[in-house]
């Protein structure tokens, strides 16, 4: 802590105020003080509900909320509702907002501001919330303070789309009947979050502060957050050991860096904070390509890979081995699916069996990896995937590619093998289904069923699943379901990621809920 | 009235250079796989058509390929550079905010480079042979064998994490009330670290070319004459000797300026400089033609100009040249 910090604590510590909402730590020491962190690649525009790319939604967090939060376990938690109710149909759903919510330019937030939100500004601009919302009938205020919602059909995850990042409410009065990613309001990113944009110097910094008239009293405890721009894993690293900045998350710091860093006495690490996404890797194969459209060939793929080893050797033991399509850390994981330990021997047999027979110089048949192009882990990866599938006479070239190349190639089907990693979103009806379901392969379409995998029993469980009211019906199906696909290889899973984020020792509380570091930071403080 | 004419043809021939190199610039943007949309769709973890739709027909995508180059050029000849509707900005501001951080950075650098290279050459041209000659010699080469994101990545080490001297990144203190003259000096500060690690590789080259040069030069009869004559070793080295040996220095700086411009990329990504070079590096990522487009013009534009500059500076030099240009 500098000298500057250590004043203005001081005067916090003074100022005597009501006692926080929720929160039974004695008050006084919490108030006050400045976080540092950085924020990668550079966000394009500050509106969620516009852009979803991945740090847009981590600055935002702070900026914008929605109706719910959710716990590590994803058990909904109030967000700007203080309660919720669905009826026993399970077509409608009433949310109580809190009293006294304001937007960053004074304005109070109403009911109307989330239909708005829900029904126009997403279903317009917000591909992953526009799945969702579509199924409404409609959305009423009735008052100032109750939203209802009323369904077409059933849709059990309904509640696991208000997340900020799903579901950011931003103002009807400034965004109404005008166009939306051309309005002038986006550069002055108004929200009702914790904390509201300053400045921003391009290509240097974010500059958040203190939003004075947010509704929960005493909240935030923190006065700023500057979100740094540093292009470069290294020098990132350095000014976390050197203290410049206080936070790192997502992959900010490469994992081998990892075991230095958490060395470090001055610094904690968690991988708390992503349950909520969960991000799921796996090795993808074009179904539509021999020999890759033979299950007996995946499931060689998946034994001749040391997932283990991959985990210890390449993420440096972050993470866990994926068993399936479902991560363990998302509702309705099943653990009882079929096994594949790593035995190349077993792989050797099935590919034999399949008549893929080893040519002269060894090779079963040479195959491409569409290396993805967001940093070094993901070469990485692809190496140790090509050594391991060159042992049991799988050839891998590797193909390098930018970001813009991969999306398109991948999106079109234009690749053998890639290792795509894709959200959960708390629920198999939000981010697992999406991969393996026959009606969601769209040509151009990224992160939809791109391998071409295709099943009428698989689809039918997983629409069933989706509609059904209560949990254990739910869990039936979802369990059914994953059994099938682990059988049939659908992709090789490889791991659950694990992302590391470093705190300074003297930050607390920065890591509360199950979207970790895209949440709001209401309650962070520095010690 | 010849010079009148010389300028018109120059500015002519300038104009067509220009316009050249956009089209090749469109051609080679737009022939690299994946558009903006794929782009944002691929980092928000979901995707649809509507999004794709909307994106494309933002970006003017969904036009054919002639009409987008047409209204392109037409656009650059009015001097309009477009608008970035990723970042929701005209392109013109993006890249004239960046400009200073860049000029500053690869001046500094550029300055750096010429003023030691030219001073380690000379001392190592007429001391050719002895230790300090070899130790030059040495050092220039480890300088130019050096990655600059390695030697950033050392300087930044020693000087910032160990020494903790100067700040490893970024042009200037954040969150740090100063006045204007403590501004100055901390975005001084900032600049240390970045220009040395970008002139290094430079620094070696003009060092080996003027050593050589001097050599050569030392061996002149004029040089002999001066000397015989009675002038000081000093006068000669300056007068005669460097006046003399500078020019292909000069003129091959002229050539790498634009590739200065190009290789701060790699130095604005360590030390998180908020230059152009990173600009472009960002948006040739995320396909953000207009941006990119722009850029690839503006440095177009600086390397001819840095030519320019080159040119009238080898006349200034070199008066010859200038006479032998008229006289053919």
């Amino acid at each position: 802590m500098n000298r500057r910090d250590f004043a203005k604590l001081a005067l916090a510590a003074g100022a005597a105020g009501p006692i926080p909402f929720g929160i039974t730590r004695a008050f006084g020491q919490t108030r006050g003080g400045i976080l540092n962190t950085v924020i990668q690649p550079e966000p394009a525009i500050l509106v969620s509900a516009l852009n979803q790319q991945a740090p847009t939604l981590t600055v935002c967090g702070k900026i914008y909320e929605s109706l719910l939060t959710y716990d590590f376990d994803l058990t909904p938690k109030p967000g700007m509702a203080q309660s919720w109710e669905r009826s026993p149909d399970g077509l409608t759903y009433t949310f109580k907002l809190f009293p006294g919510i304001t937007f960053h330019d004074g304005s109070p937030m109403t009911a109307e501001d989330v239909v708005f939100s829900v029904t126009k500004a997403l279903m317009e601009a917000h591909a992953r919330a526009r799945g969702t919302f579509a199924r409404l009938a409609s959305a009423e205020a009735p008052d100032p303070l109750t939203v209802v919602f009323k369904l077409k059909a059933p849709f059990a995850p309904f509640l696991h789309a208000f997340d900020a990042t799903t579901a950011p409410i931003i103002s009807k009065a400034l965004y109404e009947n005008t166009d939306l990613r051309q309005n002038p309001n986006n550069a002055r990113a108004i929200g009702t979050g914790p904390f509201k944009l300053k400045e921003w110097v391009k290509g240097s910094h974010i500059h958040l502060v203190r939003h004075e008239g947010y509704y929960r009293k005493g909240e935030p405890y923190l006065d700023e957050i500057y979100y740094r721009v540093i292009p470069d894993a290294a020098s990132r690293a350095v000014a976390l050991e050197s203290g410049t900045i206080q936070l790192t998350q997502w992959n900010d710091v490469e994992a081998f860096d990892v075991p230095r860093l958490k060395a470090l006495p001055n610094l904690d690490m968690t991988t708390k904070g992503y349950e909520f996404y969960a991000p799921h890797l796996w090795l993808e194969m074009n179904t539509r390509i021999a020999p890759m459209n033979d299950k007996r060939f995946r499931q060689a793929v998946l034994y001749a890979i040391d997932r283990e080893a991959l985990r210890k050797r390449v993420f440096f033991g972050l993470g866990k081995v994926a068993t399936g399509p479902v991560s363990s850390k998302t509702r309705f994981y099943e653990p009882d699916v079929p096994k594949y330990e790593y035995a190349p021997a077993k792989a050797v047999a099935l590919l034999d069996a399949m008549g893929l027979k080893p040519g002269a110089d060894g090779k079963r048949v040479t195959l491409k990896y569409l290396v993805p192009p967001y940093g070094e882990m993901w070469q990485r990866v692809a190496e140790y995937v090509r050594q391991s599938l060159g042992k049991v006479g799988i050839d891998i070239v590797l193909e390098g590619i930018d970001v813009g190349g991969w999306a398109a190639r991948c999106g079109n089907w234009e690749f053998e093998m890639s290792a795509p990693w894709t959200y959960q979103y708390g629920d198999p009806a939000l981010g697992v289904s999406r991969s393996y379901i026959a009606s969601n392969i769209r040509k151009g379409i990224l992160f939809s069923n791109t391998s071409g995998y295709s099943n009428p029993e698989v689809d039918r469980l997983f629409e069933e699943a989706a509609v059904a009211q209560d949990d254990a019906t739910r869990q039936k199906l979802y369990s059914q379901v994953q059994k099938i696909l682990v059988e049939d290889a659908a992709v090789a899973w490889l791991m659950e990621l694990d992302f590391p984020t470093f705190t300074d020792k003297h930050v607390r509380d920065l890591v509360v809920t199950g979207s970790g570091v895209n949440d709001t930071f209401a309650r962070a403080y520095r010690a | 009235m010849r010079m009148l004419a010389g300028l018109a043809a120059w500015i002519a021939r300038t104009l067509a250079v220009i316009l050249v190199i956009a089209s090749v610039n469109f051609a080679l943007v737009h022939a690299a796989p994946g558009d903006p949309a794929q782009v944002i769709a691929g980092q928000s973890g979901a995707s649809d058509e509507t999004l794709l739709r909307q994106l494309r027909a933002e970006y003017g995508l969904d036009k054919p390929y002639a009409v987008q180059l047409a209204t392109y050029l037409g656009r650059v000849l009015r001097l309009d550079l477009g608008y970035s509707y990723r970042q929701q900005r005209p392109v013109l501001g993006l890249v004239l905010e960046r400009l200073p951080a860049t000029l500053l950075l690869t001046g500094t650098a550029f300055a750096l480079a010429l003023g030691f290279g030219i001073l380690l050459g000379t001392l190592s041209g007429v001391r050719a042979g002895r230790w300090s000659d070899t130790l030059i010699g040495l050092v220039a080469l480890v300088l130019y064998a050096m990655p600059v994101f390695w030697l950033g990545l050392m300087l930044v080490l020693v000087f910032s994490v160990q020494l903790e001297w100067l700040p490893a990144f970024g042009y200037r203190s954040v969150g740090a009330p100063l006045s204007p003259l403590g501004q100055v000096g901390d975005v001084l500060a900032h600049l240390v670290l970045p220009a040395l690690s970008l002139a290094a590789v430079y620094l070696a080259v003009y060092a080996r070319l003027m050593r050589t040069a001097i050599v050569e030069v030392a061996a002149q009869d004029y040089v002999k004459t001066a000397r015989a004559k009675g002038l000081s070793r000093g006068r000669v080295i300056r007068d005669h000797m460097i006046r003399n040996a500078i020019l292909p220095v000069v003129t091959v700086a002229g050539m790498q300026a634009g590739a200065l411009v190009g290789g701060s990329v790699v130095v604005e990504t360590v030390f998180a400089w908020p230059g152009l070079g990173r600009l472009v590096f960002e948006a040739l990522n995320q396909r953000d033609y207009p941006v990119l487009l722009g850029l690839f013009l503006v440095m177009s534009v600086l390397v001819i100009l840095i030519n320019m500059l080159t040119d009238l500076l080898a006349r200034l030099i070199d008066p010859r040249i200038g006479a032998s240009a008229r006289a053919a």
